[in-house]
């Protein structure tokens, strides 16, 4: 692996592509690469988890894979296909032939359909590979994964064993809606995000929000802490604090009060009983 | 160093955190890479190897401070390091002193100072805490005991006093500032405390007595409301773990017996050729569940945790009922309705369920009366009735006969209680009358015990068994 010598020149890189990492981070984007191992990044929606895949893949100059998860995803999605159809029309083309001939022929390279597992395995040029919201597979589907993550190889009935001609970095983000199994975390390196501390937050505002005031990154940074402290059913997350910004922004108010906050609640909550209750906090004398 | 990392993983063992073998390994691999001297390089590897779940890492944390703490320099004592003790009632001078102090943390905090307030920490740690050799305490009540000498909830209000114009929101804000470097200097305190305890009793010592226990370990019944609150975060992933489990599970067992006679008219397609067998699905039926809840005072946490993690779980059963009382039994499956946000449900239920018949006292024999009677028809041979609650009658009529009968009609009946077994059948507790009623009766105090009973429920049902094991 193309190495960063430490995890400082980790949290440089990152910072240079806009990503601004914490100590934690860093660190253990560093050893995942020395030790050659996925990282599962867990964590609640909006605190970067994807964002930290797609910033690797910059820093290393490396092409982002990805393969977004979902109830149902199943090893025809993640992995490779046949082509039917095109199989279909050949076999109607060679009408006649010897049939051990067509089925040399239609289970070869030209009609298999490669998928995000196994265009990571095969490319020549090493990727990172994106497994995001593995949380939302199921079961047999994580099996097949850490199938994949075990040798990076997988064997395909028609074709043989494929191996990995250049091992990809892999990131595997989830929001815990499910726990996974065992097996596929002890074969991950671990990696908790939760929310930023305030100084952290107002660096990613400076960074993502052109143009922002200083005083107001750290007016909304204090503000967006305060309201993650209520009990709510979902805490504005750092994706709504920077839309939060932005709002601010173009509104073109330069001092962030009770009013304006209040007026503004619905960019930074998603749901109504969350607004009741922050709009109650901010106007306690 | 593979010895300090040996005993470190056998004390994270103990806690409860499952470490596998691969993963010490990794763990030894990573100190190669990262060498001891950053401790907090060396703290952010070692969990990233070991632990796999958010909610172990405030024990890790624990645990990792107290073996990888820095040791204090040779020859230095546990009492004082500066001056002489303050002691309890402390001299006029010894007094003035503190005072000093504390003012000098007060600017410390003010300017959010981290290397002040780590100097003070060491000097108040030497003065306040009264650490005594060889006794086994852990550190918390040191901790206490700094704080409550240092008069530390008056210090924020201090602090908050230099700043008479801020009002309202921006008042608030600066609240949560001053309260997060009071919590950083807290642990600043925790760390002098803890360096000074592993001096005099050994790391393996310390850790014992400095445990975090983990969520799935706490007692349901006495967890405090911080507590209760991350524990129903971990309720809804661990309760989809265990469904997505049996879903697999059922999926499989349902690939059960070849089917001869649809394989042979499948092969026909293919011109007579066994080409894809077909399997019979074995009957695997979902059982019914009804739950009766006891929701009074101290057992009203366990039932609403027994309640969200059957609800968790409504996929693995073909139908949950849910049943609230007191000393008074109301329906509350409608508050339940999918999609709605459990704690909502539970203060709603809270709020408008009709539990109370008479004096608000839990009334087992009245309950049970009234439940048969109205609802008597919700248990069907397909139902396995779960009942929990303490079994404490109040003194009243237990009338054991009554579920007897419920028991005659139901699949199976099983009864969770809160409290430790040692406790069943002392004073109003009528445990023993019910229990020759139930396939099982289970002291169930901690998530992990929960999370056992529901997923050999499950099972069990799969596999046509009605013992349940916990
Ligand atoms: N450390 C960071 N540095 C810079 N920007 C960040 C950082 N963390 C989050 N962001 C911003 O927050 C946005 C949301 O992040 P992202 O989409 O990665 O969240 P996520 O954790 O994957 O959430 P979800 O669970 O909803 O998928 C990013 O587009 C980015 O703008
Ligand atoms: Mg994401």
């Amino acid at each position: 692996m193309s190495g960063f010598a430490s995890p400082s020149e980790v949290a440089e890189a990152l910072t240079g592509v806009q990503y601004l990492p914490d100590e934690r981070i860093s660190q253990v984007v560093y050893l995942a690469e020395r030790l050659d191992k996925p990282v599962l990044v867990e964590g609640p929606a909006g605190v970067g988890k994807t964002e930290l895949a797609k910033a690797l893949a910059e820093i290393h100059g490396r092409r982002l894979i990805r393969l977004q998860c979902y109830e149902g995803l199943d090893e025809s999605k993640a992995l490779y296909e046949w082509n039917y159809r095109k199989q279909l029309l050949r076999l109607q083309a060679d009408e006649g032939a010897e049939w051990s001939t067509v089925e040399d022929d239609i289970f070869s390279e030209d009609f298999l359909l490669e998928r995000p597992l196994l265009e990571a395995l095969r490319s020549p040029e090493p990727v990172v590979l994106l497994i995001d919201e593995v949380d939302r597979v199921e079961i047999e589907t994580e099996a097949l994964l850490l199938e994949v993550l075990a040798d990076f190889q997988v064997s395909i009935p028609e074709l043989g064993t494929i191996a990995a001609s250049s091992r990809p970095l892999v990131v595997l983000t989830s929001n815990n809606t499910r726990d996974l199994s065992d097996a596929l975390k002890r074969r991950c390196l671990f990696l908790h995000i939760g929310y930023p501390d305030i100084e952290r937050e107002r660096e990613i505002l400076l960074t993502r929000v052109p143009d922002l005031p200083q005083k107001l990154a750290e007016q909304i940074a204090g503000v967006v802490r305060h309201i993650r402290d209520l009990p709510l059913r979902k805490a504005p997350s750092v994706s709504e604090s920077i839309d939060w910004a932005r709002t601010l922004l173009a509104l073109g108010i330069d001092e962030v009060n009770e009013g304006v906050t209040t007026d503004t609640l619905h960019v930074l909550l998603k749901y109504q009983a969350d607004i009741d209750k922050a709009a109650i906090e901010l106007a306690r004398p | 160093m593979i010895a300090t990392l040996t005993s470190f993983v056998s004390e994270l063992r103990q806690v409860g955190i499952p470490v596998s073998m691969v993963e010490a390994i990794d763990a030894a691999a990573a100190v190669e890479h990262v060498g001891l001297e950053d401790r907090e390089a060396l703290r952010h590897s070692l969990a990233a190897c070991l632990v796999k779940n958010a909610h172990h890492l405030e024990a890790f944390d624990g645990a990792f401070d107290v073996f990888f703490s820095p040791l204090p320099p040779p020859g230095e004592t546990l009492e004082t390091t500066e001056g002489a003790s303050v002691g309890d009632g402390g001299a006029g001078g010894g007094e003035a002193d503190l005072d000093q102090i504390v003012a000098g943390l007060l600017g410390a905090l003010g300017r959010s100072d981290h290397d002040s307030m780590r100097a003070i920490a060491r000097q108040l740690v030497g003065r306040l805490a009264g650490i005594q050799p060889g006794r086994p305490v852990g550190g918390r009540y040191y901790l206490y005991r700094i704080l409550s000498r240092l008069g530390a909830e008056r210090l924020l209000e201090r602090l908050l006093a230099e700043h008479p114009e801020a009002t309202g929101l921006d008042r608030r804000l600066l609240e949560d500032e001053y309260r997060s470097r009071m919590e950083a200097f807290e642990s600043m305190l925790q760390d002098e405390i803890r360096r000074r305890l592993v001096a005099d009793r050994g790391r393996e010592a310390v850790a014992r007595t400095t445990r975090t226990q983990l969520l799935e370990d706490l007692n349901l019944s006495t967890a405090s409301r911080a507590e209760i609150a991350r524990m129903e975060q971990v309720i809804q992933p661990l309760a989809r773990k265990l469904a997505a489990r049996l879903a697999h599970r059922r999926r499989h067992l349902r690939k059960g017996r070849l089917d001869i006679r649809r394989t042979v008219r499948q092969s026909l397609s293919t011109g007579g050729l066994l080409a894809d067998p077909q399997f019979k699905a074995p009957r695997v039926s979902k059982p019914d569940i009804v739950l009766l809840c006891d929701i009074s005072g101290s057992v009203a946490t366990f039932a609403h945790f027994t309640m969200q993690v059957m609800y968790a779980m409504a996929s693995q059963f073909s139908r949950v009922r849910a049943f609230a009382f007191v000393d008074g039994v109301d329906e509350v499956t409608g508050f339940f309705t999918p999609g709605v946000d459990f704690h909502e449900a539970i203060v709603r239920l809270g709020r408008e369920a009709d539990v109370v018949a008479f004096d608000g006292h839990s009334d087992y024999g009245n309950v049970l009366e009234q439940f048969a009677d109205r609802y008597g028809a919700a248990i069907t041979p397909r139902t396995t009735l779960i009942v929990t609650g303490d079994g404490r009658t109040n003194y009243r009529p237990g009338r054991a006969p009554v579920l007897a009968e419920l028991a005659q009609t139901a699949r199976a009946v099983y009864w969770l209680n809160p409290e430790p077994r040692r406790f069943w059948d002392t004073g109003d507790s009528v445990m023993g009358e019910y229990a020759p009623s139930c396939n099982g009766v289970h002291e169930v105090q901690t998530l992990r015990q929960l999370e056992t009973f529901v997923e050999g429920l499950a099972m069990a049902a799969q596999t046509h068994r009605t013992i349940v094991k916990v």
